[in-house]
């Protein structure tokens, strides 16, 4: 029974799907196997030398700083954003009269060219700039923040600032999926507002918690922009990330070694999301008992 | 009740100002004189320099910024251009690739639709960085290297817009779709007659959100564009040398004009479409 029915759906499912599959398969699939065969390839790309490419590339010192700082940032980045997002969207949701305009004015920030937020961020940051002339109201002594280990704190800042709207929003359809009976059947029993949002709230929004990790996480790669127009090709040491490696690799045309490291990271992200998406399939099954 | 209300609209008011006081700042920097600039950032742009000032409002506001940018700097129409003809085609492609893989995902049961959306997830989570050699090695294979079309043809094939408008289709009622079949319908009527107008908030969506995004590219056509001709604009920014500070922030308040107008026409889409985008699998 399934066998005609199906086919003739399955039919239909490709013939809608073809065009994007031939698109995926050309310029993303087929070109990344061809990088996986290069990476177990020499560099003039003709004899097989095994994972010595990838055993160069472990050890380069380079790469070990960038792995480490890409880690510190999204290690950092990520939970600030979630607590911060998660605070603001308890704020804006709970402003009846003013909410949609601080909606707006969270989100703004994405919409701002990156190039634009650096240009103010120079004459911020600069030694001489806006943020040590206010400081020296208070006595500090200037800083260098942008080529010091400070760039990383600048660069956190610059990621919390763009994203924050964009978790805010997502934080928010959360909130509005849970129904306003279970706080007043809590209210009843006596509970106050911190039981409420620890029994209620937070449990709540578990799931949308995993999506919005993803997400955050897909958003802490594009960070790249406004750490290169920062400082360019070769940063303070705080903010050499991954992205600044394979730049100045591919300057140096090190398609091998380029090539070793996108198969480790994209090994890296796909086991990554497979376990992410094994807990949230998990968490779902434990809401459904 | 009423301390904490006034306390709530403190802190907002306090975050809100973090966003407000440096667009403020790009707006009313674009109306700086050469003068007022060496006077207030002097210290910024040679060392040695006294302290930043910022006057909140411009105090000999001008126009010469804009004329400079705009009748002295042929190269800045070009890179505009440059922008706009990356952009748009870009988003058209996306949206007639996308649309029917979409629905497909959504409506169709199929061998393998498990896994390939489930690869789509993953293409859409890879960095560039990751794609950047392989993508390079294809569009050098197609000879299409430092062309409009090598930022074009991988952005329409971006899967990110298939996983918001699969969201959108699956809203539909199945019962809709069931009805217009009995009625005789064929697969390709049902797409357009159904599929389309009720995903309309999809599509906007989907423009607002890719819009932004490619508006503000840096890595693609830094990689794959060699000729400066190509460049577009948020490359040419950056390249403004910082002497020519209001020049710069005239540059970028034009940059920031079609994102922001986009951004308040489409924020109901964006917002539905960041939903969209986080709604669990």
């Amino acid at each position: 029974m399934k066998s005609k029915l199906f086919r003739r759906e399955e039919a239909k499912a490709y013939v809608f799907l073809m065009p994007s599959l031939l698109g995926v398969g050309i310029f993303i699939l087929i070109p990344f196997c061809d990088a996986v065969r290069r990476s177990v390839l020499n560099a003039m790309g003709k004899s097989f030398v095994g994972v010595q490419n990838y055993l160069t590339v472990m050890q380069n010192e380079a790469f070990l700083l960038a792995a480490k700082n890409t880690l510190r940032f999204t290690g950092v980045c990520i939970p600030l954003l979630l607590v911060l997002s998660l605070m603001l969207s308890l704020l804006v949701y709970g402003e009846k009269r003013y909410g949609s305009f601080f909606k707006t004015t969270f989100l703004l920030p994405m919409a701002i060219p990156v190039a634009a937020v650096v240009l103010l961020w120079k004459i911020i940051f600069h030694k001489n700039g806006l943020l040590n002339s206010f400081l020296l109201f208070f006595d500090v002594v200037p800083t260098e923040w942008m080529n010091s280990k400070y760039a990383f704190h600048v660069l956190v800042f610059s990621y919390l600032w763009k994203n924050i709207g964009y978790d805010m929003i997502l934080w928010l359809a959360g909130l509005s999926t849970i129904p306003g009976s279970l706080y007043e059947a809590a209210a009843l029993d006596g509970a106050g507002r911190v039981q409420k949002f620890c029994y209620i709230t937070l449990p709540m929004l578990l799931p949308t918690a995993f999506v919005i990790s993803v997400l955050s996480l897909v958003n802490s790669f594009k960070v790249f922009r406004e750490a290169y127009l920062i400082a360019g090709n070769y940063p303070d040491k705080s903010i050499y990330m991954i992205q600044h490696l394979f730049n100045n690799w591919f300057v140096n045309l090190e398609v091998h070694k380029m090539c070793a490291a996108a198969v480790i990271f994209a090994a890296a992200i796909t086991s990554l999301v497979v376990v992410l998406g094994h807990l949230m399939r998990r968490e779902e099954g434990a809401n459904e008992d | 009740m009423r301390i904490k209300r006034v306390l709530s609209l403190l802190v907002l008011g306090l975050m809100g100002l973090l966003v407000w006081l440096p667009l403020g700042m790009i707006v009313f920097g674009s109306f700086f004189g050469k003068q007022e600039i060496l006077e207030s950032f002097g210290g910024v742009l040679a060392s040695g320099g006294g302290m930043a000032v910022w006057h909140i409002l411009p105090q000999y506001p001008t126009l010469q910024p804009y004329v400079s940018l705009l009748f002295d700097s042929p190269g800045f129409f070009v890179m505009f251009w440059n922008s706009m003809k990356q952009v748009v085609p870009s988003i058209i492609g996306q949206l007639l690739i996308a649309l029917p893989a979409a629905w497909s995902f959504a409506r169709f049961r199929f061998r393998g639709k498990r896994f390939l959306f489930y690869l789509y997830i993953i293409l859409m989570i890879m960095p560039f960085q990751v794609t950047m050699v392989s993508s390079y090695l294809v569009l050098d294979y197609l000879s299409l290297l430092d062309s409009h079309l090598a930022i074009i043809l991988p952005n329409v094939f971006a899967t990110f817009p298939v996983f918001i408008l699969v969201k959108f289709f699956e809203a539909i009622p199945m019962a809709l779709v069931e009805a217009a079949r009995i009625d005789g319908a064929g697969e390709g009527t049902i797409f357009f007659k159904i599929g389309l107008p009720n995903a309309a908030a999809g599509i906007v969506s989907v423009i607002t959100l890719e819009f932004i995004e490619y508006w503000n590219a840096l890595e693609q056509p830094l990689t794959f564009l060699k000729t400066k001709a190509l460049w577009p604009l948020s490359l040419y920014l950056p390249e403004i040398s910082v002497s020519e500070l209001s020049v710069s922030f005239v540059a970028s308040v034009i940059m920031l004009t079609p994102a922001c107008l986009i951004f308040l026409f489409g924020q109901q889409y964006l917002e539905e479409g960041i939903v969209a985008s986080g709604i669990k699998q």
